[in-house]
C-alpha cells in the first residue's frame, strides 16, 4: 500500500466579505486523499474552491474547519514544506529579477548551498527551455516563459509533492503539451503531483485519479475513464464532391446536414455509424476532408453534473 | 539566513524605488542650500547649516522610512508576490523580520549619505572662513545616529500597519499621525497632571507611555548650542528605541501570522 501524501478531513472554507460579514462558503467538508507516486487531478470550474483547497494545504490560509496532513505532518509545519514545491494561480514573481536571479533567490530560501545551487539552475532551466532567458528579466516573459520559470521554481528544491495552481492555464497546445510531458517525467522519478484544472483533455491524458470540485463540494473521486463522461455528442464529417443522392440518404437517416461553398457538413450523432457513413461517401466518389468528434465542452459538463445533483 | 535574503532582495528593491532618489536628493538641496542661507546671515553660520541639515536629514529620512515601510508588505499582498515565498520553508515572522532589516539598511545607507552631505557642506563653511576642517562640530554624527534609531522606530510603525491595513493611504496616515503624535507625548503628559479626575489622569498616563517618546531621539538644539550629549543618554535612549521596536515588531508578527492571504 502506497503511503498517503496528502489527506484532509472535513476541511471547510469560509470567507466572510464586505463589512456585514456576509459569509461564503468556498469549500465545504473536503476529504480527500493522494497517495505517493500519484498524479491527482483537482477539476472544477470558475469559483469552484480549487485554490481555496491549495492555499489551506500550502498555509496561506487557515481552515475554518477540519484537518488536513501533508507528507504526514498536520498542516501548520513550516518544515515539512521543504518537501513540497509549489506553483500559485497565476505566477505573481519580483519581475525585475532575471531567471537565474529568481532561481537563485528561491533556491537560498531553501537554504541551497552555492555549487549546488548553480547547478540545479542549469538543469531547470534546461529542462523548463528557458536556457536562453536565463538574463532576462521576467517582466519581458510571455505567459507561457513565466508559467515554465514557475514550474522551475516549484522544483528547485526536488520535492516530494508538487502542487499545482492551474499550471496549463494561458498556454497554447504546444504549451499545454510540454507541461503534460513534464508531469509525466516528474511521475517517474517517483513524485507525487496534485494539480487543478478546468480542463477536461489535460485531466484524461495524465491523471491517475480526479477529483471534481463544484460549488465547494467534492462531488466525485475516482479514475478519469470512469467518472468523467464527457460523451461524444456528434461526429462531424466534412466532405466535398458529394453526389446529391447520398445526402438525401443521410438526411433520411437523421442525420444533420449542412452545404456551405462546396462543402458539405455531416453530423452523426452516433459513432457506429461513422464506418457506414464513410462507406457511402467512398463509393459515391465522394472526398472525404476531415472526420472529427465533438466532445461536450466542459460547461456542458458541468451543467450536466449541476443538473444530476439537483435532481 | 533565509532572513538575510529576504533582507539583501528587500534592499535591492528598494534602492530601484524612484521615490528614494527624489527624496534623497531633495534633502541634499536642502542641506546645499542651507550654505547659501547661512552665507547670508551674520556669525554663527555653522550653527545654522546643523539647524537645517539636522532637520532635513530628520524629515527626509522619516518620509522614506515611512513611503518605503507601509508598501513593505501591503505591495507584497497586492502583487501577490507573497504566495510563493511563504509557500516555502520560512515561518511567516521571519519574512517580516527579513522585510524590516531589508529596509533598514536602505535607511541607513541613506542617512549616511545625507549625514556626509551635511559634513561637506560644514567643511566648505569652515574651509570659507579659512578654518580648519577639524572646527566642525562632531557632535552631529550623535545627533544623525539619533534619528537613525528614530526612522528604526518609525519603519517599525509603518511596517505594523502594513501588515494588517489593505490602504497604503490610510497607514501613510496612520504612521504620520503616531509619528507627530510622538513628538508631543511631554505635552500629552503634562495635560495628564492638569486633569482632576483620577481614572482620565490614568488613561492619559497610560497613552502617554504607549505612545512612542519620539522627542528623546532629538538633540538637535543641544548640538547646535554645543551642549555635551552624554555617552549615558546615547546609551539609555538607544535601549528604549529597541525595547519599542521589539514590542512593535512582535505586535506585527502576531497579526501577520493570523492572516488569511486571499
Ligand atoms: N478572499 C476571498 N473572499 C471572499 N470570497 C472568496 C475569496 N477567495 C475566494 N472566494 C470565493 O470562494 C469560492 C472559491 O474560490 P476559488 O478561488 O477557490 O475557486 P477556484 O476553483 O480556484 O476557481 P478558478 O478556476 O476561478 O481559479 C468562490 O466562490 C470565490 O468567490
Ligand atoms: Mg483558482
Amino acid at each position: 500500500m502506497h503511503p498517503t501524501v496528502i489527506k484532509t478531513e472535513n476541511l471547510t472554507k469560509v470567507f466572510k466579505i464586505g463589512f456585514r460579514g456576509r459569509r461564503v462558503t468556498a469549500l465545504r467538508n473536503l476529504n480527500l486523499e493522494v497517495k505517493e507516486g500519484e498524479i491527482f487531478g483537482f477539476l472544477g470550474p470558475n469559483g469552484a474552491g480549487k485554490t481555496t483547497t491549495i492555499k489551506m494545504l500550502i498555509g496561506l490560509i487557515y481552515p475554518t474547519n477540519g484537518k488536513a496532513w501533508i507528507l504526514g505532518r498536520e498542516l501548520g509545519d513550516v518544515e515539512i514544506k521543504k518537501r513540497i514545491g509549489f506553483l500559485p494561480e497565476q505566477p505573481y514573481f519580483y519581475d525585475y529579477l532575471s531567471s537565474k536571479e529568481f532561481l537563485k533567490f528561491y533556491g537560498q530560501l531553501f537554504g541551497l548551498e552555492r555549487d549546488e545551487l548553480k547547478e540545479r539552475i542549469d538543469t531547470l532551466l534546461t529542462m523548463v527551455g528557458l536556457k536562453d532567458a536565463a538574463d532576462l528579466q521576467l517582466r519581458k516573459f510571455s505567459k507561457g516563459m513565466l508559467q515554465r520559470i514557475g514550474i522551475a521554481q516549484a522544483l528547485i528544491n526536488h520535492p516530494d509533492l508538487i502542487i499545482l495552481d492551474e499550471p496549463m492555464s494561458g498556454l497554447d497546445p504546444i504549451g499545454r503539451k510540454e507541461i503534460r510531458d513534464l508531469i509525466l517525467r516528474l511521475k517517474e522519478e517517483g513524485k507525487t503531483i496534485f494539480f487543478s484544472t478546468h480542463i477536461i483533455p489535460d485531466v484524461e491524458m495524465v491523471c491517475d485519479r480526479v477529483g471534481i470540485l463544484m460549488k465547494g463540494e467534492l462531488v466525485n473521486v475516482g479514475k478519469p475513464t470512469e467518472i468523467i463522461d464527457a460523451k461524444i455528442k456528434y461526429i462531424e464529417i466534412i466532405v466535398s464532391d458529394i453526389n446529391q443522392e447520398i445526402l438525401i440518404h443521410g438526411k433520411a437517416m437523421g442525420f444533420t446536414i449542412c452545404e456551405t461553398g462546396g462543402q458539405v457538413s455531416i453530423k452523426l450523432p452516433d459513432e457506429n455509424q461513422l464506418d457506414f457513413m464513410l462507406e457511402m461517401i467512398r463509393s459515391g466518389k465522394g472526398r472525404i476532408v476531415s472526420v472529427v468528434p465533438q466532445r461536450e465542452t466542459l460547461e456542458e459538463f458541468f451543467l450536466k453534473k449541476t443538473g444530476e445533483r439537483i435532481s | 539566513m533565509r532572513i538575510l535574503v529576504i533582507a539583501i532582495n528587500t534592499f535591492k528593491e528598494a534602492i530601484r524605488d524612484k521615490i528614494l532618489y527624489n527624496l534623497l536628493f531633495f534633502a541634499l538641496l536642502m542641506i546645499g542650500t542651507s550654505l547659501l542661507l547661512a552665507t547670508l546671515t551674520v556669525g554663527e553660520q555653522s550653527k545654522i547649516i546643523i539647524d537645517i541639515g539636522l532637520a532635513s536629514i530628520n524629515i527626509f529620512g522619516v518620509l522614506i522610512a515611512i513611503f518605503l515601510g507601509i508598501g513593505l508588505i501591503s505591495k507584497e499582498i497586492e502583487k501577490r508576490t507573497i504566495y510563493n515565498i511563504l509557500s516555502k520553508p520560512m515561518p511567516r515572522y521571519q519574512f517580516l523580520i527579513g522585510k524590516y532589516i531589508g529596509l533598514l539598511l536602505t535607511i541607513a545607507v541613506n542617512t549616511t549619505i545625507m549625514g556626509i552631505g551635511l559634513y561637506i557642506v560644514l567643511a566648505i563653511n569652515e574651509l570659507q572662513w579659512g578654518h580648519s576642517i577639524l572646527n566642525v562640530n562632531p557632535d552631529i554624527w550623535k545627533a544623525i545616529y539619533l534619528i537613525l534609531i528614530e526612522l528604526m522606530v518609525v519603519t517599525a510603525i509603518a511596517l505594523m500597519f502594513s501588515t494588517f491595513s489593505s490602504s497604503s493611504s490610510l497607514s501613510a496616515i496612520f504612521t504620520i499621525a503616531l509619528y507627530i503624535i510622538g513628538h508631543l507625548t511631554e505635552d500629552i503628559r503634562l495635560i495628564g497632571e492638569k486633569l482632576q479626575s483620577v481614572t482620565l489622569k490614568g488613561v492619559i498616563n497610560l497613552i502617554y507611555y504607549l505612545l512612542p517618546n519620539l522627542d528623546n531621539f532629538n538633540v538637535k538644539g543641544r548640538v547646535v548650542y554645543g551642549i555635551e550629549i552624554s555617552p549615558i543618554y546615547l546609551s539609555l535612549v538607544t535601549l528604549y528605541g529597541l525595547f519599542y521596536i521589539s514590542i512593535v515588531l512582535l505586535l506585527s508578527g502576531m497579526i501577520f501570522q493570523k492572516r488569511d492571504f486571499k
